[in-house]
């Protein structure tokens, strides 16, 4: 992991005259008083830092915001300030950085913290139903609480106006997709604007952490989000090897790396599919499909599971690969990817999908820029990002892939980019398999001292997650959070589709593809 | 156009018979039921309802409609709303969150009804189990007639699961 920003940040501090402390880590972290905090992510605003994800933790009582900065090459910086005894609140970073308004809101929810300067306090994983002074994750609140259901409502924005309505759509919806609210602000079929409701597949995974220890604990990462579960061991795995001070075997590494490449070409594939079906085109969506259940076929075959689940655990990889293995791997890769290289011919050859998709749900660069909108979303819109590159963890470090952006952010660029990325991950595949290491592909994980702590970024498929971790005493876990690129990402969503027709939310909202399970995790 | 007919072609159709399950299906409930399911044979319409999953039961979900398993061959299909459905399929440990539209979506089917729970998560609340968070199994909050295991069930799993509902040995 690159930790080089750290420094950056420690001299632009020094100049500014705020007076920090820094923990060595593995990784560093910035210590700042408590009102510093927002001056610190001001200056972060003005060198052009990106936020990566805002806090909170309990020790002995009292509490600690962190936040994780990022800035391209230069990696990743850790800032934390620690809330004194009996301080129920900290300055709000959102005057500076707007994509903080949700995690400040999870803070509020689930430690009763208060972000004093917030603009909007409504409960966001909390439903109303639930009682006002419960906060889970706070120490003294149990994983299996009662918790007692009572009356409530949330305070949607309204509309008013001559011929603007609402649509309220959802927690359950039309297709076979997770559970979420939307509430349309609609003038004729044109959408206003649009408000999300999330929190619907909430499982207290961040709860069930901290009773647990690494290996035990990575069965629960892997759950984070299903479609992303190699990219969500794998963060978690990280954070915990760099919390004991280990790396895992080069094959390792590469074997991790491979299964985070298959994943990716098997959600890019099942998106194109989907998202041409959204736009009645079931060729596409057939082609596709079957193209990933050939992918699917061969992780049974190989590695026992489909979707790749379990396969990434602290200290290593549970399958290894013979060599008939990486053969067959080999060659389905290529076979695939070349399949969809002729997919994306037909595809851009038929002028009807075109029409659908080009200008539709265009998000600007300057707005991804300011949100720091990740992954695919991110790189159609010419934001330059990719962990791989940027974090440079093992195997990435020795080849650092090919970063594709384009231009127009709408959901034609984002069709574009997985089509580019599928071409991308077959060439590292083949790379990765050509070279892989000799070697062990597991040890046995050794438990981590007491208050050592880890951060780890790994790019899914949909973008960068991020996991911090920290250890308490006899090996489990006293906290471990875990950011998926969905909580940034959903936030470009509404901003994406304001102005696009109701009937063409579906499109944008497949473009998007962010994981709701994932955000309220 | 030409490509396209040429993709299609070259393809072939490549939807299969129906393999083996690998997992455990469990059909609940009492013979008279079964006569009633039976009447649903060839013609089943199904609503999916994600109570809270990590979404990979939905993948698999997703996957049965994929030209080698081809879903609607059997009289399978999924509708929009559960007032057109014959059947619930459910995934998920049941998020507290979840809870109330759960319930509200089953008392929405029409009678007579079956449910069917897919994934250890809504069979018995999986690695999730029951907390602050989760009540757990679905059958704790609405009455299931079939539980279909895995973590997630292949897509043969969860076909096999819904064919046994409706009394179908295949
Ligand atoms: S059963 Fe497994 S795959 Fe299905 S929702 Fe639960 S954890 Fe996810």
């Amino acid at each position: 992991m690159n930790f080089t920003l750290t420094q950056t940040l420690v001299s632009r501090l020094h100049e500014a005259a705020i007076p920090l402390e820094t923990r060595e880590g593995p990784p560093p972290c910035l210590q700042v008083a408590e009102g510093q905090w927002a001056k610190v992510a001001q200056i972060a605003r003005q060198e052009g830092l990106r936020l990566v994800a805002e806090w909170a933790s309990e020790e002995n009582g009292a509490f600690t915001i962190h936040a994780a900065y990022a800035l391209g090459a230069q990696g990743y910086a850790l800032a934390a300030t620690q809330l004194g005894q009996g301080v129920e609140e900290f300055p709000s970073l959102v005057p500076h950085y707007s994509v903080a308004a949700r995690m400040e809101r999870i803070i509020h929810d689930f430690y009763g913290l208060k972000p004093l300067g917030h603009p909007d306090l409504r409960s966001w994983i909390k439903h109303d139903s639930w009682p006002e002074e419960a906060f889970p994750l706070r120490k003294d609140f149990a994983l299996n609480g009662p918790l007692h259901r009572h009356e409530g409502s949330y305070p949607f924005i309204g509309t008013e106006g001559e011929g603007s309505y609402e649509i309220p759509v959802g927690p359950v919806h039309a297709g076979i997709i997770e559970p979420g609210h939307f509430r349309f602000q609609v003038v004729g079929e044109q959408i206003l604007n649009l408000e999300e409701r999330l929190g619907y597949a909430h499982k207290g995974i961040e709860k069930h952490f901290e009773s647990r220890d690494a290996v035990s604990a990575a069965r629960m990462a892997a759950r984070s989000s299903g479609d992303a579960t190699v990219a969500h061991s794998w963060a978690f795995c990280l954070a915990a090897e760099q919390a004991a001070g280990r790396a895992v075997s080069p094959r390792a590494a590469h074997l991790r790396a491979v299964l985070c490449e298959r994943e990716r070409m098997a959600n890019h594939i099942g998106d194109i599919g989907a998202i041409c079906n959204d736009a009645a085109w079931v060729f596409m969506q057939m082609q596709c499909q079957r193209l990933r259940e050939d992918l699917a076929r061969l992780h049974h075959r190989l590695f026992g599971h489909r979707l790749l689940m379990d396969l990434v655990v602290p200290g290593g990889v549970t399958r290894d690969l013979d060599l008939d293995g990486i053969a067959r791997l080999r060659d389905q890769t290529q076979a695939v990817a070349g399949e969809m290289g002729e997919l994306f011919k037909i595809y851009e050859e038929n002028t009807s999908i075109r029409e659908r998709v080009i200008g539709s749900g265009g998000i600007s660069t300057q707005d991804a820029h300011t949100l720091g909108l990740l992954g695919v979303v991110g790189r159609s819109a010419e934001l330059d990002l990719d962990a791989r590159r940027d974090a440079a963890y093992s195997p990435y470090d020795q080849c650092p892939p090919q970063v594709k952006v384009c231009r127009g952010g709408d959901v034609s660029a984002r069709l574009w980019i997985r089509f580019q990325e599928i071409q991308t991950s077959a060439q590292l595949i083949e790379k990765l398999l050509v070279d892989l290491p000799e070697g062990g592909f597991q040890e046995p994980f050794q438990a981590p001292a007491e208050g050592s702590w880890g951060f780890a970024v790994v790019e899914s498929w949909r973008g960068e997650i991020a996991t911090w971790i920290r250890f308490g005493p006899g090996g489990r876990i006293q906290r471990c959070y875990v950011r998926d690129p969905s909580m940034i990402n959903w936030l470009g969503l509404e901003l994406a589709v304001r102005e696009v027709p109701v009937p063409d939310f579906p499109l944008n909202n497949k473009s998007f593809n962010c994981s709701y399970s994932g955000h309220d995790l | 156009m030409q490509r396209i007919l040429r993709k299609i072609i070259k393809v072939g159709t490549v939807t299969e018979p129906l393999g083996r399950s690998e997992q455990t299906i469990e059909v609940l409930g009492s013979e008279l039921d079964r006569v009633i399911r039976k009447r649903f044979q060839k013609s089943l319409a199904i609503r999916q309802v994600d109570a809270g999953s990590c979404n990979a039961c939905e993948l698999e979900i997703h996957a049965m409609n994929n030209p080698y398993y081809d879903l609607e061959r059997f009289g399978v299909h999924f509708v929009a709303s559960p007032r057109h459905a014959d059947l619930l399929l459910v995934t998920g440990p049941v998020s507290r969150n979840m809870e109330v539209a759960l319930k509200m979506t089953y008392d929405a089917v029409p009678n007579p009804k079956m449910v069917i729970a897919a994934g250890d998560c809504a069979v018995c609340g999986g690695e999730f189990g029951c907390t602050y968070a989760t009540v757990g199994a679905v059958s704790q909050v609405i009455p299931v007639d079939v539980l279909i295991h895995g973590c997630p069930p292949t897509p043969t799993d969860l076909i096999r699961g819904i064919l046994m509902a409706v009394g179908l040995p295949e």
